[in-house]
């Protein structure tokens, strides 16, 4: 071989650098916050800025139960990546499970909302700006979910086949992260849509 | 093959990595085949070079026309709709389809040679984020064909690069047009932040033993500040074409001024988009300027560290400045006063730059290659398009000045002036590793001379104009506004630097097949990259190199005076 390394000295130290799993997560929530920040922002500024209703006080009610359900999901998920790393598989397809159960419950809820906001209240995103901005932010909100959750299906179709090992815990550590992300970007939207957005 | 039982490095030659790259000749189909499919981050960075000079081309022809209706007064050259397109087209596809793929190309082939890598940290996602920018460029010019606009005949978008509302709202602009155009930023926009997502993940956990975050050459510390500002500035965008495309397809208000959408907002949306984009673009050019000049005055960057933080610097400055392009919409004096000072503080990390690098070339033993040519033209042309910008950022003086002349004279200056010019010189620089041979010097400096004489004629006189009150985007004057010579002045200069990127194409062409062959090395040069041998295998290293210092080709070229001593 025509090749000689530039410097052979100090192979006996030890070279880390962080993982690229996770700097490519960090980067990609860092990018998904600037895009929900946007919209964060266009929400916050059309408020009560609209010339006809339905208004968020008439029609929004706090959705503290599904709202418990997706925050405590992240609690699970924490349980599922402590399971994966010390290779106790059976609990960590129970609190997997757990996890996609809450996410699931919690775009039922989204769902109904929606349900009953088109057919009782007669909002849709076209009806005025709180329409728009609602359904825009709520629903960009609820797509990450459902991304979320076809990650994390996938995952368990993997642990339900036992293909998936203790040695993939690493990327179901990425896959968290995500899912930590998606729920605390739930805590902001909660506050813009449900807290400052019903005064 | 243990290292330590090879011979000891006698210069130069025992530490190359001379491994040729791989002459497997197959059919034409085949070759085709493999640039389709490839997942090199070579390959790929060429595919980005080619597809942005290309539009290049494409978007210079656009600029020309737009210079041939300004020419003379009353001119009836192309019609204003056509006009409006035109400039539309032209800022558009610069900006997406020239200025961003030729960076990203660039940092696709250089970054993981330069950290001793043998790829990017997701080659099939590099692969991905250039085949969707390639059919966001397809998309945006089907918008000629398929673009069904105001008369129902084909034609393209029309409503300037920033394309304010309401003006792009379904009342506004019913045809498909502004879909065209929305859709295409969407999509390159997600072409770019995949890219940005990969070269962070590169620089950082990619880089070859020894290469402590000190130690990675100013090139990948530059990209990956631009992949950082990528993420924060090219996502708004990509929510604002949403927002937009939910107004036009879903009945949405966001911009929807009868409705009490705002019309404001999307300015605020698109500049904090736009104003980080100028140093997603400047800021690779900094990278290039950071390695060509000190290679050719044979010294060492003055200030790494300095270089660093004012770039890292600039990164975090630029997020904070976007409202000085809305001066003139009509904010509050504390608004006025702050993006006024935010953007004035730009100019420290900026100042801080330029003067390290006139340290650099102070006492070297400057070689004047074309490269350094080009390097030397940018570090002129980049102070004085600092200098009107302060004076733009100047909210008292914006208002006199804005949307004038002077506005398209200044961001000229920074994009020609100072991004392309070093687009130039790193096309000089790095194409003998690209393909294996130089491109012809004499030939280079036709080109040099031709777009130094080029550019000074169109942006130096373009100031004027804006300062005697010609407005941008207006597609012809009256005869008695004192603009006519200078009109034609910057015309003769645009035709000028279309020459010279003319001599630039036939000497890329040519010097493909008939070039000096350029061996691994023939800047005498200090990055990794150059210990490969040019082109570069496949797989970049046959072992992965480990470095000591910052210059690991000269610790190998010079081991009686190593910089690795002095770390």
């Amino acid at each position: 071989m025509a090749t000689i390394p530039l410097q052979h000295a100090k192979h006996d130290t030890e070279w880390r650098q962080p993982s690229r799993g996770m700097v490519a997560m960090a980067s990609l929530i860092t990018a998904e916050s600037a895009i929900f920040t946007i919209f964060v922002v266009a929400y916050l500024y059309y408020i009560g800025r609209d010339i006809a209703g339905p208004t968020p006080k008439q029609v929004l009610e706090v959705p503290w139960f599904y709202s418990a359900c997706l925050l405590s999901s992240s609690g699970f998920i924490i349980r599922a990546e402590h399971a994966i790393e010390h290779g106790r598989m059976a609990a960590f397809r129970i609190w997997w499970l757990v996890t996609i159960l809450l996410g699931l419950t919690f775009l039922y809820g989204t769902a109904s909302e929606w349900y009953k906001l088109i057919v009782h209240d007669h909002l849709t995103i076209s009806t005025n700006l709180f329409g728009t901005t609602y359904y825009s932010l709520v629903g960009l909100h609820a797509s990450h979910v459902v991304v979320g959750l076809l990650m994390m299906l996938i995952v368990l179709s993997f642990a339900l086949t036992r293909h998936l090992r203790a040695e993939h815990a690493y990327r179901v550590k990425v896959l968290a992260l995500y899912w930590h992300f998606v729920d605390a970007v739930w805590v902001v939207v909660f506050t813009v849509v449900y807290a400052v957005g019903r005064q | 093959m243990d290292a330590q039982g090879m011979p000891a490095a006698h210069g130069i030659e025992a530490g190359l990595d001379r491994t040729p790259a791989s002459v497997a000749k197959g059919t034409y189909l085949e070759a085709v085949h493999s640039w389709i499919v490839t997942v090199d981050h070579k390959k790929l960075g060429i595919l980005y070079i080619a597809y942005g000079l290309v539009f290049l081309l494409v978007a210079g022809v656009e600029a020309l026309l737009i210079r041939i209706q300004l020419a003379v007064p009353h001119n009836t050259f192309i019609s204003p709709f056509t006009f409006n397109r035109l400039f539309t087209m032209h800022g558009t596809t610069m900006i997406f389809l020239v200025g961003m793929p030729i960076v990203f190309g660039f940092g696709n082939y250089l970054v993981p040679l330069m950290i001793g890598a043998r790829d990017m940290a997701f080659p099939r996602l590099n692969a991905f984020s250039f085949w969707i920018s390639a059919f966001a460029g397809i998309l945006l010019y089907y918008s000629f064909i398929g673009g069904n606009g105001l008369a129902g005949t084909g034609t393209a978008p029309d409503v300037a690069w920033f394309a304010y509302a309401p003006l792009t709202e379904k009342a506004f602009s019913p045809g498909h047009t502004i879909d065209y155009w929305a859709v295409a930023l969407l999509a390159s926009g997600i072409g770019s932040i995949g890219t940005a997502i990969n070269i962070l993940a590169t620089v950082f956990c990619m880089r070859c033993r020894g290469m402590t975050l000190m130690r990675i050459p100013l090139l990948p510390w530059l990209y990956a500040t631009v992949a950082f500002l990528v993420l924060m500035a090219v996502s708004p965008l990509t929510a604002c074409q949403a927002m937009l495309l939910i107004d036009r397809y879903l009945g949405g208000h966001f911009f929807d001024t009868q409705a009490g959408g705002s019309a404001i907002l999307w300015a605020h949306f698109f500049w904090i988009f736009g104003h980080p984009e100028v140093y997603v673009l400047v800021l690779p050019a900094f990278a290039f300027a950071n390695e060509i000049i000190p290679v050719f005055s044979r010294k060492a960057i003055f200030g790494y560290a300095a270089m660093v933080a004012a770039s890292v610097g600039i990164g975090f400055i630029s997020l904070s400045v976007w409202a000085h392009h809305m001066f003139t919409i009509g904010m509050t004096s504390f608004g006025n006063a702050f993006f006024t000072l935010s953007t004035m503080l730009v100019s420290i990390p900026t100042g801080i730059k330029t003067f390290n690098w006139l340290a650099t070339i102070w006492g070297g033993k400057i070689r004047f290659a074309t490269p350094m040519l080009f390097s030397i033209a940018f570090l002129f042309q980049w102070v004085i398009a600092g200098l009107t910008g302060i004076l733009l950022s100047i909210s008292a003086w914006n208002w006199q000045l804005h949307n004038s002349y002077f506005v398209v004279a200044h961001f000229h200056y920074v994009l020609v002036g100072a991004i392309v010019f070093m687009i130039f010189a790193a096309l000089y620089y790095w194409y003998p590793k690209i393909t294996g041979r130089m491109l012809d010097e004499s030939l280079g400096k036709w080109h040099f001379w031709l777009m130094v004489i080029g550019f000074h004629m169109t942006f130096d006189v373009m100031h004027f104009p804006g300062l005697l009150g010609m407005p941008r985007q207006i597609y012809t004057y009256e005869p008695d506004r004192g603009w006519n010579t200078l009109n034609a002045i910057i015309s003769v200069g645009g035709a000028i630097q279309a020459i010279a990127v003319l001599v630039l194409v036939y000497n890329m062409v040519h010097s493909y097949f008939r070039g000096v062959v350029a061996g691994p090395d023939p800047w005498d040069a200090w990055t990794l990259e150059w210990a490969t041998s040019s082109p570069p295998p496949a797989y970049n290293f046959a072992i992965e190199p480990e470095v000591a210092s910052r210059r690991p080709l000269w610790d190998l070229k010079h081991p009686e005076d190593p910089d690795s001593a002095f770390e």
